[in-house]
């Protein structure tokens, strides 16, 4: 793909004893874009972050990120990346801008520019008036910030973000989000882990991960596309004599509850009437079967079926 | 990179001045500890509560009770009736020593016959047991002959050579015999020990509990670095605990430093260096602080118990003796009460500094090297 690309892994494969973590992944990011990468907790996410920033050695593979070797310059990277975890590794001893501070000097930012450069941080995460104010008492939200703020202090061209919304309120979720497309606005990649599907949403491209494979790597459209068959969305009034129905028709693909309804997946178009009959004659009432567009949801679950 | 390490320090002594745990480990525990074994732990035995039976009360027995209590050793507590009730007073603990005076003592010596005198020691503490029985032997060896000459020559009897042998001991670098002087240097290596290697310890697994470890691994912080930042501050911290720790030792029990100062930095510098090992090597198999706890606790108590810290080596069997050689703590408390009370210098104390330097050295570098590991 693009030699230009911000991230470029060809067969990236990470083995811990007998298990293999990553199995041959291949995909590349390029810059301004936001890559999300989707998967279930075991899936292979956190160790291909740690590949990724240099600090994990591949079995076998190659990559690149930001034009450096992922084996031989990871001190490279890791100046020249940022990198915010789940745990939003503060330390809450310290104010906001004692923890800016600490990381500015970690990441060597010129004394003469130290003061303007974390007083834009602190605009940039809304933490005005609270530079004095322990990172630890802060809530969730505003921790969520100030630690995007600490990983971004260099003014990194990738930011790796690990599952950087866990344990967020939503309209903390949704501010931080609006925070992170104005960072792509001015050029910077970033790479976020998630298992939230509805975050995944804010991604130009997902990468979806599933035992260490990568299902697929595409936009959510292109995703949503690959779906193959119908999905019906049905209300009726036994959702749990509906599923144990659908599941023995062979027609069916694939049946999961949303809400009181239930989703099935068909394999072809003329089976509608067909599952309309089976459910009644099983004294199922159907009050509605409608076609509906797949969520990323519908997309991972049949991904995972196909490959399974 | 200077940047990194400064940041690094910086946010260390931040972090030391917000915790209250770690400043009280700082700035209280060593003087606290000092008052601890300075006073209340006073392993010198003396003032024992006496219980008497003088079943003779001849000018004799009286001389004999006034010089067991004129020794110092023995505060008589009171007089018994009877045997039993000698007896019952140790039992209930209201005497540690009882005293028995047959009747007709005086008249025993004055015929120049063996006064049977009977010592009853309550031996549950064998250092008390050990202490009264040797004062007392040491009180009649003494005292008996001038108290049976006064006799004979108070009955007109004549003169009988009282001479004897009169030992005058002469005690070197600690007059008094005060525990103080004893202690305060086990204070000092104890705080050297255990407060750096328990706060450098705490630093690293701190960190990797509150998951700031997992984001300096990711950032250009080079493991060396991160190692230098804990140990630069706690180096700070300790030499702050020491100082105290003898400040107030002269302040409040007078003991000062006889020999180098400079000396005896550069050689805690030394020791020190083996504690800040310790505690990065405890850190590199902690997961938690209570493990690193746990950890230290097992370097600490035979230290405490084997380096002569509280008890002496030499009454030590052979074995253990030997095995006391493997804590540094044994070497620096040699040293440090060479320089503080009895002021030697090098030309005395080499052969405890050889094996020091060796393990402070050798512990450091494989911590260091092992840290390295664990990190990067």
């Amino acid at each position: 793909m693009a030699t230009d690309a911000i991230i470029d892994v060809r067969n990236l494969t990470k083995r811990f004893g007998d298990l293999t973590a990553v199995d041959q992944i291949s995909f590349s990011v390029g810059a301004g874009e936001i890559f999300a990468f989707l998967g279930p907790n075991g899936s292979g996410k956190s160790t291909t972050i740690r590949m990724l920033c240099g600090i994990l050695r591949p079995t076998s593979g190659t990559g690149r990120v930001l034009g450096f070797d992922i084996e031989r310059e990871g001190e490279k990277i890791k100046r020249g990346i940022g990198y915010m975890s789940q745990r939003f590794s503060l330390y809450e001893d310290l104010t906001v801008w004692e923890n800016l501070e600490f990381y500015a000097g970690i990441y060597n930012v010129p004394r003469t520019r130290r003061r303007e450069r974390l007083e834009e941080l602190v605009a940039m995460a809304g933490l005005t008036g609270r530079e004095r104010q322990l990172a630890g008492q802060l809530s969730g939200g505003w921790q969520q910030r100030l630690a995007l703020g600490c990983a971004f202090v260099h003014q990194p061209r990738l930011l790796f973000l690990d599952e950087p919304t866990a344990g967020v309120d939503p309209i903390s979720r949704q501010e931080f989000w609006t925070l992170i497309h104005d960072l792509t606005r001015q050029g910077v990649t970033i790479f976020v882990t998630t298992h939230y599907l509805d975050e995944a949403e804010h991604a130009n491209r997902i990468g979806m991960i599933h035992l260490g494979k990568l299902r697929a790597a595409a936009t959510p459209a292109e995703l949503k596309r690959m779906v193959h068959g119908r999905l019906l969305n049905i209300a009726c009034d036994a959702p749990f004599e509906a599923v144990a129905i659908l599941q023995t028709m062979p027609e069916v693909r694939n049946v999961t509850f949303q809400g009181n309804d239930v989703h099935a997946l068909l394999t072809d178009e003329g089976a509608e009437e067909t599952i309309r009959n089976s459910l009644r004659q099983g004294g199922v009432v159907v009050h509605d079967v409608q076609p509906i567009t797949p969520s990323l949801e519908d997309v991972f679950v049949s991904l995972i079926a196909g490959a399974e | 990179m200077i940047s990194r390490l400064l940041a690094m320090v910086r946010k260390e002594f931040i972090q030391i001045r917000r915790d209250r745990r770690t400043l009280a480990m700082v700035l209280i525990m060593p003087v606290m500890e000092l008052l601890l074994f300075g006073y209340a732990i006073d392993t010198v035995v003396d003032h024992l509560s006496t219980m008497v039976y003088d079943e003779a009360s001849d000018v004799e027995s009286r001389a004999l009770i006034a010089a067991f209590e004129n020794s110092g050793y023995f505060d008589i507590e009171g007089y018994a009736l009877s045997q039993s009730e000698l007896v019952e007073a140790i039992d209930a603990g209201r005497a540690k020593v009882a005293l028995h005076i047959p009747p007709r003592f005086g008249d025993q010596l004055l015929r120049g016959q063996q006064g049977n005198v009977q010592l009853i020691i309550d031996g549950s503490d064998p250092n008390v047991a050990s202490t009264a029985s040797f004062a007392a032997s040491s009180v009649v060896q003494a005292r008996m002959a001038e108290i049976t000459a006064a006799s004979l020559e108070r009955r007109g009897l004549g003169r009988a050579a009282a001479a004897g042998i009169d030992l005058r001991p002469v005690v070197l670098y600690n007059p008094t015999m005060s525990s103080a002087h004893f202690m305060i240097p086990g204070v000092i290596s104890l705080i050297l020990l255990f407060q750096a290697l328990i706060l450098t310890a705490f630093a690293v697994v701190r960190e990797r509990e509150r998951g700031t470890l997992e984001q300096l691994i990711v950032t250009p912080v080079k493991s060396w670095e991160l190692m230098l930042g804990k140990v630069l501050p706690y180096t700070v911290t300790a030499a702050t605990a020491t100082i105290l720790t003898m400040l107030a030792g002269w302040i409040l029990f007078g003991v000062g430093v006889a020999g180098s100062l400079l000396l005896l930095g550069a050689l805690s510098l030394l020791y020190l260096l083996g504690s800040l090992g310790l505690g990065l090597l405890i850190s590199t198999v902690s997961q938690t602080q209570a493990q690193a706890m746990q950890m230290a606790m097992f370097f600490m108590i035979p230290s405490i118990l084997l380096s002569g810290f509280m008890y002496p080596r030499e009454t030590m069997p052979f074995a253990i003796r030997q095995l006391s050689l493997l804590t540094p703590m044994t070497y620096f408390l040699y040293i440090l009460r060479g320089i503080m009370l009895k002021g030697v210098g090098l030309r005395f104390l080499w052969p405890s500094v050889l094996p020091l330097a060796l393990f402070s050295i050798a512990v450091f570098a494989l911590s260091a090297k092992r840290f390295q590991k664990r990190i990067a």
